[in-house]
């Protein structure tokens, strides 16, 4: 089987993820409640943890990364927390439905679109700022054309409206680097399934200092237990609940593999790999391709369409004869798709990941080429 | 029988507050182990660092610039 579907999650993962995964599992009692040995283990794995995130993606401390589940589960945090009701927020076309719904549900809230090509109009922001307007949400790369979102602009432009900043790094945080000090991000929120390669069930947000968000779940946190309110301390304000302690020493071990293997390596080797896959079939008569590919600085992602081909049968017939999977319909991404002209249709995904080979893109290419025929 | 004895305590408000804690003592060599904090500090869980009170001059030094609640002299 040839796996392209790595934008949705990364299957393969580092020998030493599972590993640390199964080790923890053997060994790790519950984080924070009792301080016998087998506890302190797994708060001993989950703090080293937090400080290599800190490190990797310029927190400036280790209690300002929050473990969350999941991407989504971040965001909805922020969304949930970060905004008094008066508040304004600006978001744009290439969003996943991870902001898009929780943006959706709260309101007030304004979109800078995307042309054909799903390039963001950044020369319409100030069309969106209103008098309430407090920060901007948006994704570092679309999950649907990889096209990557010009996040100094976007920093740009809050620092000088006083905005806050929220990126989601579902598409990027492992695939390159993303570092929120640098960025001028106020809140970053990463899954850790994807090109982090660690397992699924994990993730978080980093916030920078003096950025403060109102717990979205309250309950257990093994410390003050007699008070009737959720600690207001970081991390421990946002992390009510047993944390995904096992998934959390996998993360760790995944981050351990970024740092040794280099991102630059890991962004050469997928951005090869996406450049064969492009410059093949974007001469395949019948395909069509969508994005920005003026640019390499993107994330490891292509989406086509053969023909007028229903985007879930050419999934079908890739994964049925030729066993390679993707992934097609709309993605969660409903704005990119009007924006594409492909609401209809859907896209056929293909994303590439650190354990691709150049022998995959070449049987896909040629797997493409029998569907177009 | 459990025979108290003199200890300094010092208490968190966070689990990563006590593991940045001892992150920090083990560095500077200062020994000393996490317990669950006694609940004549507070009856509310959580984990205080315990160590002889003898070490009580290099331990503040320490904690400069660290994150704790209180630090305690107790029988215990």
């Amino acid at each position: 089987m040839i796996y392209l579907d790595n934008a949705a999650t990364t299957l393969r993962k580092p020998r030493q993820v599972v590993e640390a995964v199964v080790d923890a599992m053997e060994t790790m009692g519950n984080s924070g409640r009792g301080v016998h040995a087998e506890s302190l283990s797994a708060s001993r794995v989950i703090y080293d943890a937090r400080c290599r995130l800190a490190q990797f993606f310029g927190c400036d401390a280790p209690e300002r990364v929050v473990f969350t589940c999941n991407a989504t589960e971040a965001l909805n945090m922020v969304i949930a927390g970060l905004f008094a009701p008066e508040d304004h927020v600006i978001a744009t076309d290439c969003d996943h439905n991870s902001v898009l719904r929780p943006l959706y549900r709260r309101g007030n809230a304004d979109f800078l679109p995307a042309d054909g090509k799903g390039v963001l109009a950044y020369e319409e922001l100030p069309r969106l700022l209103r008098p309430h307007t407090k920060a901007i949400v948006c994704t570092h790369a679309s999950n649907l054309t990889g096209n990557l979102t010009d996040v100094a602009l976007l920093s740009d432009f809050a620092r000088k409206h006083g905005l806050l900043l929220v990126l989601d790094a579902s598409q990027t945080a492992g695939t390159m680097p993303v570092d929120m000090e640098k960025l001028g991000v106020d809140v970053l929120c990463f899954t850790g399934h994807k090109g982090l390669m660690g397992p699924q069930g994990t993730g978080g947000l980093c916030l920078a200092p003096g950025v403060e968000i109102r717990p979205f779940k309250v309950g257990g946190t093994g410390v003050k237990t007699y008070d009737k309110e959720q600690p207001r301390e970081y991390p421990t304000r946002l992390e009510a609940g047993t944390l995904n302690g096992h998934g959390i020493a996998g993360l760790r071990a995944a981050v351990q593999f970024l740092e040794e293997t280099g991102l630059d390596t890991i962004a050469n080797h997928e951005r090869d790999l996406t450049r064969q896959f492009y410059e093949a079939v974007s001469r395949i008569p019948g395909v069509t391709v969508y994005g920005d590919f003026s640019t390499w600085n993107r994330a490891a992602i292509v989406s086509l369409n053969v023909r007028d081909y229903d985007s879930a049968q050419v999934a079908e017939v890739l994964a049925e004869r030729h066993d390679i999977a993707v992934r097609a319909g709309g993605h969660c991404a409903p704005r990119m798709h009007r924006a594409l002209g492909t609401w209809e249709q859907g896209a056929v995904r293909f994303s590439f990941g650190w354990f691709n080979t150049m022998a995959d893109v070449d049987a896909a290419v040629r797997a493409l080429q029998e569907v177009a025929e | 029988m459990i025979a108290p004895q003199l200890w300094l305590l010092v208490t968190f408000p966070t689990v990563t507050a006590a593991m940045a804690m001892e992150q920090r003592c083990h560095g500077a060599g200062l020994p000393g182990r996490l317990i669950p904090v006694p609940r004549s500090i507070t009856a509310g869980c959580g984990m205080a660092w315990r160590c002889d009170p003898a070490l009580r001059q290099r331990l503040e030094e320490v904690l400069q610039g660290m994150t704790y609640e209180g630090i305690y002299e107790l029988e215990f």
